[in-house]
């Protein structure tokens, strides 16, 4: 048995365990258990033989992926445990749905695990829609209007993405046919690739169309973007800390499998440009929309765009350092801004609100959290000594070697997110704090562990960590 | 004798023609009834697909496709739509003469674009892909035209007919997708089920309208 089914099998094991247990706090440690089993298979995986099967893959660039997705499925875990406490105290959550929402959380995990072992395109759109059709159910778990409003939104831009991503699916495998022969291995990554050089290039331009288009739904594209904010801001924070940090990334690994592949073709279209143009667009736009934001989950979830934005950028330059720093940024914008929403989820329990306008005066009334908070937003917006200021500063350096009239957009862009946060949140730190406080129940583990995490790789990054994702970055091409 | 893929092109053409006829109906009693319509070709073609290209595994697709898109789904829907006593008239957002000329024009557009760019494969599975992109593009345009939540959960499923209809077209592709596509419909109508009873519970109506009011930013 090799450690990638461990990876896979652990979370839906866990998921049928959980949806029999009723009571709470046994549910939510069997929960933070499995993820930890998850975490610790998935690190295990780095050290452990590449693999190619008929279904499944393991190499240098997705176990990249595989080991952020564990990890920070296994922090949520630990902040979802203390979160959820409070959410059934409080009496927005009914106790009845803390068994089904641990069942769906392990369930989420395994579904983008098996998209990312997945080396079957089709098995990935699986994943992919296993896991999405799940969080739309976590997004409407509170019942509210706004709740289902956001969840039926959601649902709708992403079936419409995932239908169009399945076509662009049936048509690689269209493409793939001639040279492969029909059945199972014209849909194997790792077949197709090498096969690339020999498929129609008409039929792989039509269908990257179609997945840049499906998949980019699910990445949060400009303009495909508009069921990302509300879906972040409604659910309950766990899930927007894992929407924006894990399952964003996976729809962009399946973006980049197939860019991989049809950069195989010579005679096909170069995704390059095209992603540049989608990435700019995203991030430019975001970074714009995020003067007018009222609701601080929505502002984050409009930052979430801003840097998928700006990774689709980075990937669609290409090239060994371009990728290196795409990938760089991918991993610690997971760690960053799920770190901001678990201090987000505090804050909201704190001033029992999420409206920007109402939460004020956080170092008088709560001096810890505020620090925190503080420190998570300077190093979203890419302050040094932080880990995204390394990794941006990548993306432009790189840019600007090649490029350097383009290298001006981001950098653009980036100054007017970095504005628009510190406009926004200036006064939820300092001013007078006006309103009702609570008392915090949740955990500050997982925030300060991901705000220590991005503080050390902006510090110093280990040599191994280099070379494993320089690695990846090859493969990429 | 009728050639293989000319009954199967038939199909497909009728399933077509159902997908306009989404696009007029008035009531939505109709919507559901055409929509029961289409499933029921999309069994038949599946169907003819497993026993021309001899794939006997195609039959479960099919079968899956008459049962619960051909009678389950749409009896549930009528059953639904009688209960909460909404409206039975489908609400448009424009006319039902310009929703068909956008369905013209998209249907013109699959085929010019499918049948120029797969001139390489075989003719008739290109064929009925282009008719299988028109039928998906038709739902597509039905769930922005439509502002019902059951008019738009009809415009998605018949979507998913036209993917159904993409990959059985597309010879040899293996079963785990059309089982995973089906089981998607599955878990499609429960999520839209939860929905739609949950708005019903919240709102007295199910009108996305009413849902666009509750937009989070704007409270």
């Amino acid at each position: 048995m090799h450690t990638y089914q461990i990876v896979v099998l652990v979370p839906y094991v866990s998921a049928l365990v959980l949806a029999a247990i009723p009571g709470y706090r046994v549910g939510s440690i069997v929960n933070v258990l499995a993820s930890a089993v998850t975490f610790a298979a998935g690190l295990w995986l780095i050290g452990d033989e590449r693999t190619v099967g008929p279904y499944a893959i393991v190499d240098e660039f997705n176990i990249v992926f595989i080991a952020i997705n564990t990890l920070v499925g296994f922090t949520t875990s630990i902040f979802s445990a203390s979160y959820i406490g409070h959410e059934i105290e409080t009496g927005r959550l009914p106790p009845s749905f803390v068994r089904f929402y641990h069942a769906m959380f392990q369930a989420m995990m395994g579904s983008m695990n098996i998209a990312l072992v997945a080396n079957n395109i089709g098995l990935i759109w699986v994943g992919l829609e296993l896991a999405t059709l799940i969080t739309v159910v976590m997004v409407g778990l509170y019942r509210t209007p706004q709740s289902i409003e956001a969840a039926w939104k959601y649902f709708i831009l992403a079936s419409v993405g995932i239908s169009l991503a399945f076509f662009g699916t049936i048509l690689i495998y269209l493409a793939g046919q001639p040279a492969l022969g029909e059945g199972v291995p014209a849909m194997t990554w790792s077949l197709l690739q090498g096969a690339a050089a020999k498929m129609d290039p008409a039929i792989l331009d039509l269908a990257f169309i179609f997945l840049l288009i499906g998949y980019g739904t699910k990445i949060g594209l400009a303009p495909l973007h508009a069921w990302l904010p509300d879906a972040h801001a409604e659910g309950p924070t766990p899930i927007s800390a894992v929407l924006s940090g894990l399952l964003l990334n996976v729809a962009l690994y399946a973006l980049l499998r197939f860019k991989m592949l049809i950069a195989g073709q010579p005679a096909a279209l170069n995704p390059g440009p095209v992603m540049i143009v989608m990435g700019l667009v995203s991030l430019i736009f975001a970074a714009f929309m995020l003067y007018q934001r009222r609701d601080i989950k929505r502002l984050f979830a409009y930052s979430s765009i801003e840097h998928m934005g700006l990774m689709v950028f980075a990937f669609g330059m290409g090239g060994p350092l371009a990728n290196f720093a795409g990938l760089l940024h991918m991993a610690m914008h997971s760690l960053t801004k799920s770190g901001i929403f678990f201090a987000v989820g505090h804050i909201a329990q704190a001033k029992g609100t999420q409206r920007i306008a109402e939460i004020t005066g956080l170092s008088d009334t709560h001096p810890r959290l505020a620090v925190a908070f503080a420190l998570a937003v300077l190093a979203i917006s890419g302050m040094p000594p932080f880990g995204v200021f390394a990794s941006e500063f990548l993306i432009l350096t790189t840019t600007f070697a090649r490029e350097p009239w383009l290298a001006l957009l981001p950098a653009f862009g980036l100054l007017v997110g970095f504005g628009a946060l510190l406009m926004r949140l200036q006064g939820t730190i300092l001013g007078a704090p006006t309103g009702p406080t609570h008392r915090v129940d949740a955990s500050s583990v997982p925030m300060v562990l991901h705000l220590a995490l991005v503080l050390a790789a902006g510090i110093f990054l280990p040599a191994i960590l280099v070379a494993w994702f320089q690695r990846a970055a090859e493969l990429l091409g | 004798m009728i050639r293989g893929y000319e009954l199967s092109h038939l199909l497909a053409g009728v399933m077509l023609v159902t997908s306009f006829a989404l696009l007029y109906q008035e009531r939505i009693a109709s919507v559901i009834n055409t929509f029961a319509a289409q499933s029921v070709t999309l069994a038949l073609a599946v169907a003819w697909a497993a026993f021309s290209q001899d794939r006997s595994e195609l039959f479960i697709t099919a079968l899956i496709a008459l049962c619960l898109k051909g009678i389950v789904i749409p009896v549930a829907l009528h059953r639904t739509v009688v209960r909460l006593g909404i409206h039975r008239e489908v609400e448009k957002v424009v006319g039902v003469g310009i929703a068909l000329m956008v369905g013209l024009a998209l249907t013109g557009l699959a085929q010019a674009l499918l049948l120029k760019v797969t001139q390489g494969t075989a003719s008739h599975a290109r064929e009925e892909l282009a008719l299988a992109l028109a039928i998906i593009l038709l739902g597509f345009l039905m769930m922005i035209l439509r502002r019902n939540a059951v008019t738009q959960v009809v415009g998605f499923m018949s979507m998913e007919n036209g993917l159904i209809l993409a990959a059985t077209g597309a010879r040899g592709m293996p079963l785990v997708v059309e089982v995973s596509v089906a089981f998607s419909v599955l878990i499609a109508l429960f999520v839209f089920a939860v929905f739609v009873f949950r708005i019903r519970e919240r709102f007295d109506t199910i009108d996305i309208e009413a849902l666009d009011r509750m937009r989070g930013d704007a409270r």
